[in-house]
């Protein structure tokens, strides 16, 4: 995995990377339209922050007052220390339940665990019924924003995988038409499934339920026709009481759209007569993450991706060029606590303009930690990690200065700086860019100078 | 060991210090509610509808199929309560009461009191909440304040149609679930 080296493939098709980035930018515009509605938009970053500070502070008090109480709502509780737990659970009941047919909507915790494969494998057929999740699904792609999963994709591209399996009309890439094909196709598959597999966005302890929020509706359509409900989260998407869903719905769909709120905000807490609702609580190394210090509030994250709509390097290096489950910003700090060695040049993947830490709703120090991972691995790089390969060495000494020099220029301005910088060739991902403004000469000497001090 | 041990276990081992839990204090909200609640279902792309209104779409649009569980409008049901919700995939117009509105986000709150099906809300064609004035609060806290402790198997913020921007971010109302949102307040 080299964040550079994929980001260059991303930028080879100029015009889609150019609207890649713009497209991101209006969505973080969006935000900031939004946010300026609320006087107290501040208040409750910090409200949000520190109640999140608090339950993970006593995170093991916190999960078995969830257990407990969920327990006595009827909701059937599972632990699970690691990915494979997690999927076998699931592979278990869908064993129980003679289950061969499942929709599943938007959750990144099972894309983390690749519950999709391991469920194929069994013979499975998973659906996938966020639309984006869905379009990605067909043309057997992970997802490249943690919010809009199909954004490296144009209307074009979809209308095409839609034709070869939805047979919608070849050529008619008009976004309603795709989206009613869509609609026609999954509800089939909604009224069909028994099994229904959901995320979680909170779950909340003093009540033993959990929220979903949805725009479209499909958590909701899948849960509601099927018999039985299987709900997965990673056990830092707790929070202590009812009341501070008021916090957290305020500030998500806000940071994450820059709409007040998402349309379906569904709150779980017994399943209906005669009816099961499962929810397996994952670890899969977040009690690791919980015992480093400095990475700690890492945990906080709700997954709005703001940081990455934000990002000037995940905007124009898309989500693809970080090769984990969560990408950007977010995913640089997360990811390396998972495989420090695989995900080592993601921390480099940042100017640390510090924009991503501006924007995040629960005040995460993301940029700080970038930074923080960058002494890890070179730490690492001179002992333990001995074995890697030069190039990925290159990756990481080299790009350093880069994203330094282009950071102190982006803290000036993020979104105006003009391309000939942006995408200079001494970026990596700002290759495929040309330098119209710049004198050639005396930048390559420059260049030169500064590469051998690196 | 069992997964819920070990992972207690690693994190009563971590011996974290324990962060101080905030109180959420009052906030302010708008003071012409009706009017805020208004402009922010336009914004999540619903409508309010006078009630004549909406006596006049029904009688004017021939929904096949309607199944109203608010009293108000209980004349209009035109169809029993399946056993199963599937039975309703063809359900047309459903109309259904509120119990508290947030004016800041147009969110409603319905929880089993208010629907006679968990799924009718999604799985509706078109879909009508009505709401009492004295029903409408500022914001999210204050919502949250009215619903309290209540103990409903399933509870639900609703606050427009059901809507995707997947495809470059062009938004297309009813991707999976209602295709219209209408809020009729009494
Ligand atoms: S780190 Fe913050 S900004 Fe990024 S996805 Fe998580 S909550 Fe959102």
């Amino acid at each position: 995995m080299n964040h550079p080296e994929n980001a260059t493939v991303f930028l080879k098709d100029v015009a889609r990377a150019k609207w890649h980035d713009e497209t991101l930018w209006i969505v973080r515009e969006k935000r900031d339209a939004t946010i300026h509605q609320i006087p107290e938009w501040e208040e409750l970053r910090e409200l949000a922050s520190q109640i999140k500070d608090h339950t993970l502070s006593k995170l093991d008090f916190y999960l078995e007052e969830l257990e407990k109480n969920a327990t006595a709502n009827g909701i059937k509780v599972h632990w699970a220390e690691n990915a494979a737990e997690h999927n076998q659970i699931i592979g278990k009941i869908l064993e129980e339940k003679n289950c061969k047919d499942v929709v599943k909507s938007k959750s990144i915790l099972t894309e983390e665990c690749h519950l999709n494969p391991f469920l194929e494998e069994q013979g499975i057929d998973v659906v996938d019924t966020d639309l984006g999740e869905r379009i990605i699904q067909f043309l057997k792609q992970p997802p490249s924003h943690i919010v809009m999963p199909a954004i490296h994709l144009k209307k074009s591209d979809i209308s095409a995988i839609f034709h070869e399996r939805l047979h919608t009309e070849k050529g008619n890439i008009d976004p309603v038409y795709l989206t009613h094909a869509a609609r026609l196709h999954l509800r089939e598959k909604f009224l069909q499934a028994k099994v229904a597999i959901t995320g979680v966005n909170f779950a909340v302890a003093e009540t033993g339920e959990f929220v979903i929020c949805t725009n479209e509706g499909n958590a909701d359509m899948g849960v509601h026709l099927a018999d039985t409900h299987i709900a997965c989260m990673g056990i830092e998407k707790l929070i202590p009481r009812r009341k501070d869903l008021g916090v957290f719905l305020r500030l998500l769909a806000r940071s994450a759209t820059g709409q007040s709120i998402t349309n379906y905000n569904s709150h779980f807490r017994s399943p209906s007569p005669g009816k099961e609702l499962h929810l397996i609580l994952v670890n899969n190394g977040r009690t690791k993450q919980l015992g480093r210090e400095k990475f700690r509030n890492s945990l906080k994250c709700i997954r709005c991706g703001a940081c990455m709509n934000t990002c000037p390097i995940y905007r124009r290096s898309g989500g693809f060029s970080y090769g984990s489950t969560v990408p950007g910003p977010i995913g640089s700090i997360l990811s390396p606590g998972i495989d420090l060695k695989k995900y080592s040049t993601l921390p480099f993947a940042s100017t640390l303009c510090g924009s991503c830490s501006d924007v995040c709703p629960v005040k995460i120090n993301i940029h700080e930690q970038l930074y923080e991972w960058r002494q890890e691995i070179t730490k690492a790089q001179g002992s333990s990690l001995k074995g890697l390969s030069m190039k990925l060495a290159d990756g990481i000494f080299t790009s350093p200065l880069a994203y330094k020099i282009s950071g102190q220029l982006m803290r000036a301005s993020l979104k105006t700086l003009p391309d000939s910088i942006i995408y200079n060739p001494l970026n990596v991902w700002g290759k495929g860019r040309n330098l119209p403004e710049l004198p050639t000469e005396s930048f390559k000497d420059w260049y030169k100078k500064n590469r051998n001090r690196a | 060991m069992s997964s819920k041990v070990s992972i207690l276990a690693a994190i009563k081992g971590l011996n974290l210090e324990e962060k101080p839990l905030p109180d959420i204090p009052d906030f302010a909200v708008a003071t012409d509610l009706v009017e805020t609640y208004t402009n922010s279902l336009n914004g999540n792309k619903g409508t309010v509808v006078s009630k004549e209104e909406l006596e006049q779409l029904i009688a004017e649009s021939e929904f096949p199929k309607i199944y109203s569980s608010s009293l108000t409008f209980e004349k209009f049901t035109n169809c029993q309560l399946p056993l199963h919700p599937a039975g309703f995939a063809d359900l047309d117009l459903a109309i259904i009461e509120g119990q508290v509105a947030s004016a800041e986000n147009a969110a409603i709150w319905l929880d089993e009191s208010n629907l006679d099906l968990r799924a009718i809300p999604f799985i509706t064609a078109h879909l009508v909440i009505v709401i009492r004035k004295e029903n409408i609060v500022g914001n999210m806290h204050e919502a949250y304040e009215r619903i309290g402790m209540t103990k409903s198997g399933f509870g639900v913020f609703i606050a427009g149609p059901s809507k995707t921007a997947d495809i470059e971010q062009s938004l297309v109302i009813g991707a999976h679930g209602a295709m219209s949102l209408r809020v009729v307040i009494l």
